[in-house]
């Protein structure tokens, strides 16, 4: 397949796949350099300021993945300071154990911090948006509650000496500069994530939930994964942040600091590394400027918070996004080319037929579908029309999994399906009513998280950026440039979603659906906002991506395209089948043409 | 001892369960949780502090006073950190917009106010007993607000409205209701209620900034176990909470009370998302 996509270049796609990445590097270049520098005209105080933005950065990265790229409104993520600092101070001391050398009481509270960022994390799988925020709110409560009557061991309201690190990190500098490479690592490491297939899944659970859920992503496996990570690193923080304070209380650890991190992260922006560490540093420093003003940091805080959710929803990312700023070209079409499709979906997929036998589901008291027979070919297409509320969308979330039916069974090759599974790894693919699209990504970022699950590398090798991660990348790339040219939006790849039309997005999305190589692609109204010319292509993109041996599932209501691409009609009403058969028999068939197309 | 944990608790009981009324006021009206309600319980005991003890205006002046302080205050949470954002509900920025100006308040009074937990004066001046006024006082208010919730909901027009509001946001305006009106209205009837629970609960839990934090999560708890919107699944919620928490608190002691109503918490809803006599979830494409 590789090879015959380098035969088959779609046109124009070169140096338009995303800006330089050295122009994506450099604003970290020149930090780093400035950060490797700063001892050369940094005073004393100025040291302390710039090494505990290190200590701050190493939790707000990881807290980044779960606040800015996963959307989990973590607010109390200060628990897991508490618990790092505390571990590794405690350790240190030796108030249990006999005294550890500190390195190991930071690994050791790594390892703490990881579970217990597992454990405040969970209950976002389950819980909304509020009762996720307010369930972190009380962990970060609790823990320093813990603190403060665990006497024996964390020393209660008199509090417990931080740990030191040996030469050559014990001297001021040498601390800065251990702080300083963490921080760096860390930015490292979220670099790499936020480039590879997890850090757009997270992106995609975060905008587009059900798409997430159609592509494959499984959302527990990936936040759990995150949370691992993302508490792991706050410990690690805490631990310095220990060292930094050199003598440590549970007062210490108010909810100042938690919002302090949660806000640098809303004040960078959200899915952006490059954002919220400069809204770090910057929440660090900013009171040093104002000294009348620290009693009112938080209020400030606070203030920032309010004006960024209601005027720049985008923070700081959005702000530097010059590339984003140019005008689109205003007159483009959407030319597909049908004739990449075979290099992209490969041999055709011999998957035998999907049926539904006797299906049947209902909402409340309203019968959705009722006794539902249906089955789609390899190589055909299939159309369901009806009138609205006739149980055509719930039939696709049926097949989708995303509802397990009341009554019949769906069989997939003659073996009757899984209730609920995640019907991507059968490589059934879909696109939906209204375009669920991660607006502030790019289309070939996109179209990318439609891929997913063909990556190998895990979730550490992303991390490290090692070869498999890279292996995955170039092919998820390539795979989605050959996609995108074949619905014809390939001069669109480096722009941000949210900025296409809304025709574009319908193609955004098959694009994003072929990149499954699906054997079945079901389509939810895809002509709906269409121009009549933009029907007659998507007309034949999708006849093309029957006869590359894909089943396809269209819900329509534009009766022409129809009657124009499907082998086959089932017309749905109430939820039952009113008419089934060729175009030519339902065109002719007088209840139809009575109940629903009109004479 | 059974005696003083029973009294205590159904009196914390009481004020959570306002909390939490006051939570579903709001959210009724709007579809959005606003962390502003603790804030508003914290502003009721301060503000009473302020006009009562600091300011020696009579009781009954600074109970209006203070009522009307929570008000404007609930007006306030609307216009600035709800309305703006409710065109976008799903994206959930209402969690931190009223975050910040639960913060923002919460910092103000802390600064301006005091850091340290004042004393709330005592309303009236009869002597202590048993069963003291600070016991008696938030189970009256509590009471008192259940009465009047109901009869406003059942017997007046605005009160029909209100529902009508709450039932089917899109239909209401249909009809000509004024929504936003409306949604003022719930918002500022959100303040009193909650600055009523500070007030009533003054004695107890003192004009303290801290309180809000603290009462916007307790007081959310029942509303996550009675399931949203149900202010009596809220109000049962909120005397086992206050009882169970007490209980907690005699046998194994504070800290560790905390810990064991938080667990709680966490386990029931991760069992029952939807509260315990909650409803299902909505649709998802």
């Amino acid at each position: 397949m590789d090879t015959q996509a380098t035969q088959l270049r779609p046109r124009r796609a070169d140096g338009l796949g995303a800006a330089s990445p050295f122009n994506a590097a450099l604003p970290f270049l020149a930090l780093l350099v400035v950060g490797i520098a700063f001892p050369l005209f940094g005073g004393g105080y100025w040291g302390v300021i710039a090494t505990r933005a290190c200590v701050y950065w190493v939790l707000v990265s990881g807290l980044n993945l779960v606040v800015g790229f996963a959307g989990q409104i973590a607010i109390g993520w200060v628990a897991l300071l508490t618990l790092g600092a505390y571990t590794t101070s405690v350790l240190v001391a030796g108030n249990v154990t006999p005294a550890l050398p500190p390195y190991l009481a930071l690994a050791i509270a790594a390892v703490v911090g990881a579970v217990f960022g597992l454990i405040v994390g969970l209950p976002a799988l389950r819980l909304r948006t509020f009762y996720f925020a307010i369930t972190t709110l009380g962990f970060a409560t609790i823990v320093t509650q813990v603190a403060l009557a665990w006497q024996s061991v964390t020393g209660g309201g008199v509090g417990v000496a931080g740990p030191v690190f040996p030469e050559p990190f014990s001297s001021q500098w040498g601390f800065y500069y251990f702080c300083f490479g963490l921080a760096a690592i860390c930015t490292w490491m979220t670099m790499n994530i936020a480039a590879s297939r997890f850090g757009r899944a997270l992106t995609a659970i975060r905008d587009a939930e059900v798409a997430a859920e159609a592509s494959g992503i499984s959302k527990s496996t990936l936040l759990g994964t995150v949370f691992l990570f993302s508490g792991a690193v706050a410990a690690v923080s805490g631990g310095l942040f220990a060292s930094l304070q050199s003598y440590i209380t549970p007062d210490a650890f108010t909810l100042d600091l938690s919002i302090l991190f949660f806000i640098a992260i809303l004040i960078g922006g959200r899915g952006s590394i490059l954002g919220p560490l400069l809204g770090t540093i910057l929440l660090t420093v900013l009171p040093e400027f104002a000294a009348p003003l620290v009693a009112w940091s938080t209020f400030l805080y606070a203030v920032l918070l309010l004006v960024i959710v209601l005027a720049i929803p985008g923070g700081i990312a959005e702000i530097l996004d010059f590339k984003n700023r140019r005008p689109l070209e205003s007159d483009r079409a959407i030319v597909p080319q049908p004739d990449l499709l075979g290099p992209l979906l490969g041999a055709a997929p011999n998957a035998g037929a999907l049926t539904l036998e006797q299906v049947a589901l209902s909402f409340g008291g309203v019968q959705a579908i009722d006794g539902l027979d249906l089955e789609i070919r390899p190589g055909q297409v299939h159309g369901l029309i009806g009138p609205n509320g006739s149980g055509k969308t719930t039939t696709l979330n049926v097949i989708s999994g995303y509802y397990a039916p009341k009554r019949g069974t769906i069989r997939l090759n003659g073996a009757a399906m899984p209730a609920l599974h995640r019907r991507a790894y059968m490589r059934i693919a879909r696109t939906f009513q209204t375009p669920r699209i991660v607006g502030s990504a790019s289309v070939l970022e996109n179209v990318m998280i439609g891929g997913t699950i063909d990556g190998k590398g895990t979730f550490v090798e992303s991390l490290l950026s090692l070869p498999r991660h890279r292996r995955d990348e170039a092919m998820l790339r390539d795979t989605a440039v050959l996609a995108l040219a074949a619905v014809g939006l390939e001069q669109l790849a480096a722009v941000r979603a949210d900025r296409l039309q809304h025709s574009e997005l319908r193609f955004t999305e098959i694009a994003r659906a072929l990149m499954l190589r699906p054997a079945f692609l079901l389509l939810d109204e895809p002509a709906a906002g269409l121009s009549a010319e933009e029907i007659g292509r998507l007309g034949a993109l999708i006849l093309a991506i029957a006869r590359a041996g894909t089943g396809v599932l269209v819900v329509e209501h534009h009766p022409d395209l129809i009657f124009d691409i499907c082998h086959h009609v089932t017309v749905l009403n109430l939820g039952k089948i009113l008419a089934a058969g060729t175009p030519a028999e339902i065109r002719a068939h007088r209840e139809v043409v009575n109940a629903y197309l009109g004479a | 001892m059974v005696e003083s944990i029973v009294s205590t608790g159904l009196a914390i009981g009481c004020i959570y369960a306002l909390i939490a009324i006051t939570y579903n006021v709001m959210f009724s009206a709007s579809r959005v949780f606003s962390f502003t309600a603790g804030t508003l319980g914290m502003l009721g005991g301060v503000l009473g502090s302020l006009f009562i003890a600091r300011m020696g205006l009579p009781v009954a002046v600074g109970f209006l006073l203070a009522l009307a302080g929570g008000a404007v205050i609930g007006i306030v949470t609307e216009i600035v950190a709800v309305r703006p954002v409710l065109k976008s509900l799903d994206q959930h920025l209402y969690v931190l917009s009223t975050l910040a100006l639960a913060l923002m308040i919460q910092q103000f009074t802390a600064i301006e106010w005091s850091t340290e937990p004042q004393p709330f004066p005592r309303l009236f001046d009869i002597a202590r007993g048993g069963f003291d006024q600070q016991f008696w006082l938030p189970m009256l208010a509590c009471a008192a607000v259940i009465v009047g919730l109901e009869l406003l909901y059942r017997r007046t027009l605005i009160g029909h409205a209100f529902l009508a509001i709450a039932e089917d946001n899109f239909a209401a305006r249909a009809l000509g209701l004024p929504e936003r009106g409306l949604r003022m209205a719930s918002f500022a009837l959100a303040g009193v209620i909650g600055a009523l629970a500070g007030f009533a609960g003054g004695e107890m839990l003192l004009a303290f900034f801290a309180n809000a934090p603290m009462l916007t999560f307790y007081g959310f708890v029942p509303v996550a176990l009675g399931g949203m919107g149900n202010n009596r699944g809220a109000v049962v919620a909120g005397l086992l909470l206050g009882l169970f928490q007490q209980a907690a608190n005699f046998l194994v002691g504070g800290i560790f009370a905390s810990v064991a109503v938080f667990t709680v918490f966490i386990i029931v809803l991760l069992a029952r998302p939807e509260g315990l006599a909650g409803a299902s979830l909505p649709r998802r494409v």
